[in-house]
This record gives C-alpha cells, structure tokens and sequence, in this order.
C-alpha cells in the first residue's frame, strides 16, 4: 500500500486560514490502512481545526467525507455536488488523491493533509516499512524475494557493498543490508550458486528517470 | 459509604477505557466540556489485558492535540483505579473540578470580542 504520514496540523492551519468553508476528503483506502487519511483521521483533523478556529474567533465552516478511493473517476464524482459549497479541501489522501481531486475539480483550491511517504508494508502496528520503489522492471524473481531497488540505500544491482558491516548498512544502525538479506534468502532456498551470475545493467528508462509513467492496457479499455 | 462528588461530572460507561478515542475526547470539548478525564482499571488488570495502556496513549494524544489547537491539553487527564475505590473515584472527581475550575471554561466558548 501506499504509507503516508499525518502532517503538522499547523502546517493545514497555515494552508486554509484564509478560507471560510472547507471540506476535509478522507480515502478509504491505502491510508485508512496506515492510519494517517481514513475516515477516523478526517473526523480528529475536522474537530481539530473546528476547534483551533472557534478558539481563534473565526467562524469557519469544516465538513466530514471519506470518498472510497481519491484516485478514480467514479468515487471522485461524488462530490461533484456538494463541491461548489466549499473554498477548499484538505485532501488527506496520499500524493495521487490530491491531485486528481485538483485536476477534477479546477476552481477549488486542494491542499494535502498528509506526507506521501512510499510503498510499504506494515510491520507491526504503527510501524511501516519501505519494499517498493515502482522502478517499471520487477527483479524479484533472481534476488530470493527481496529489492535492492527499494531496500538497498544505493540500489546496488550485484551487492552488498563496502559498507555492509555484521549485516547492517552503513547509512543507518538500525538498517539491514538488502544484499546480506539477499544472500541469505538465496542460501536458505537451496539457489546460493545464482549469486554469482551478474545483474545485467539496469534499464532505468521504465524508473522516474524516463519521466513520468503511463500505462496503457487495450484490451481492458472500453 | 455515602460519599458525594461534584455533581457536574457527566459519566460516559465504556466496556473498557481501552474503548476511548481520541476522537470521542475531541468531540466532548468540540460539544463545550470543560474538561475530560479517563478513569480505567489499575495497570496490569485489565480484564481485557491491556484497554487501559491504550486510553493512557490516546489522552496522551489528545493531551498534545489539544496543546496545540490552544484548548490546553491540561484539561485531559487518566486516572487509575479499582472498581471497589469508592473514596479514590470521589477524591479524584474533586480534584478535577477544581483543577478545571481554576483553567476556567472551555476556551471555545468564550465569546470572542472579533467573533465574524
């Protein structure tokens, strides 16, 4: 799922303290599950904000909606009715909902409650990790299940490299080496020898460095 | 017993503190509560192992969440106790009130003399 971060509510404040009525959009998706943009979170934020301004002396307007997703047409429509009520919305969907919303909805202002962090899973409660990097080429089938694209701090292709130390990374203590992981995996799947053959290099034309991405399927295209 | 306690103290019955929001905290004082406060089991006897640790995070949250707002996150407090501390549940409502009294009403009602 996609992991995002609450921002700093002074951070929103400062963002729509000139507006007089405001929508907060929630999504039922990536970041109910991570806990920063779902239904409950929209209610803390709008209660939050309601209060901040009744505090401030200045009357303000602050509804409650969680759309389905923020990234398709169809739930985004949903408000189409009710959108001309408001001065602006703070999306706290993740980076993708933001924008469609604003791309949807032209003449209202969308400001983002959240930091957009990366693809990830959860680990325990509260506790997210980083796994993919949406780099366009999946390699997973010769590194035993794990990414050097995302994992890796170097995205090395043929690890670990010198500064992989009693299996941990030299950018962080707390980091594990993705190569040493690799390595492991490959060991304890009986595939140790592929180890040894060469990553080919990369083609990162299909990664953020060929710009930005478009997928195109005919054959579920109506 | 026959105790007394101030008498302007709502009580909201949860199964377990560890049913308490951060959410139903902010919509007390967002509905004009002075104040709020949490009493659970005593640490380490939760019936359900471990409801009360939970309140205690979320009072903590909304203690920060109401600092910054400017409600004040002092008007946020838990308390622990057991089920047969009848003296402790009425001393403990004493000094909240007094505590809330003295922090005075809650700052969202006040009326603001630039109100629009």
């Amino acid at each position: 799922m996609i992991v995002a971060e609450k921002k700093p509510i002074e951070e929103i404040i400062e963002d729509i303290k000139d507006h007089r009525n405001i929508l907060v959009l929630g999504c039922n998706e990536c970041v109910t599950v991570c806990e920063a943009g779902g239904k409950k979170e929209v209610g803390i934020l709008a209660s939050a904000l309601r209060m901040y301004f009744l505090n401030q002396g200045s009357e303000k307007k602050i509804d409650e909606r969680t759309l389905e997703r923020q990234c398709d047409h169809e739930y985004l429509e949903e408000i189409r009715t009710v959108v001309d009520q408001y001065d602006a919305i703070v999306s706290i969907a993740c980076g993708v909902g933001v924008q469609f919303t604003a791309e949807k909805y032209l003449s209202t202002p969308v400001y983002p409650g959240v930091n957009t962090c990366f693809m990830g899973a959860t680990e325990e409660r509260g506790v997210w990790t980083e796994r993919c990097q949406g780099c366009g080429q999946c390699i997973l089938s010769r590194t035993g299940g794990i990414c050097p694209v995302s994992r890796c701090a170097k995205r090395v292709m043929n690890g670990p490299c010198g500064g992989s130390s009693n299996g941990m990374c030299e950018v962080s203590k707390d980091l594990v080496c993705a190569w040493q992981l690799i390595i492991e995996r490959l060991k304890a799947l009986g595939r140790f020898e592929e180890y040894e053959t060469l990553s080919p290099i990369k083609d990162w034309s299909t990664d953020r460095a060929g710009g930005p991405r478009k997928v195109v399927r005919e054959d579920v295209q109506i | 017993m026959r105790l007394t306690y101030p008498t302007n103290i709502k009580i909201i019955r949860v199964p377990c503190t560890g049913k308490v929001d951060i959410l139903h905290i902010l919509r007390a004082f967002e509905k004009g509560a002075d104040g709020v406060y949490a009493v659970g089991c005593m640490e380490g006897d939760c019936h359900y192992s471990s409801g009360n640790f939970r309140a205690r995070k979320r009072v903590a949250q909304a203690k920060q969440m109401l600092d910054t707002i400017g409600v004040g996150g002092e008007r946020v407090e838990m308390f622990n106790m057991a089920s047969s501390e009848g003296p402790q549940f009425a001393e403990v409502a004493v000094k909240m009130v007094d505590k809330i009294k003295k922090l005075g009403p809650n700052p969202i009602k006040r009326p603001k003399p630039n109100a629009a």
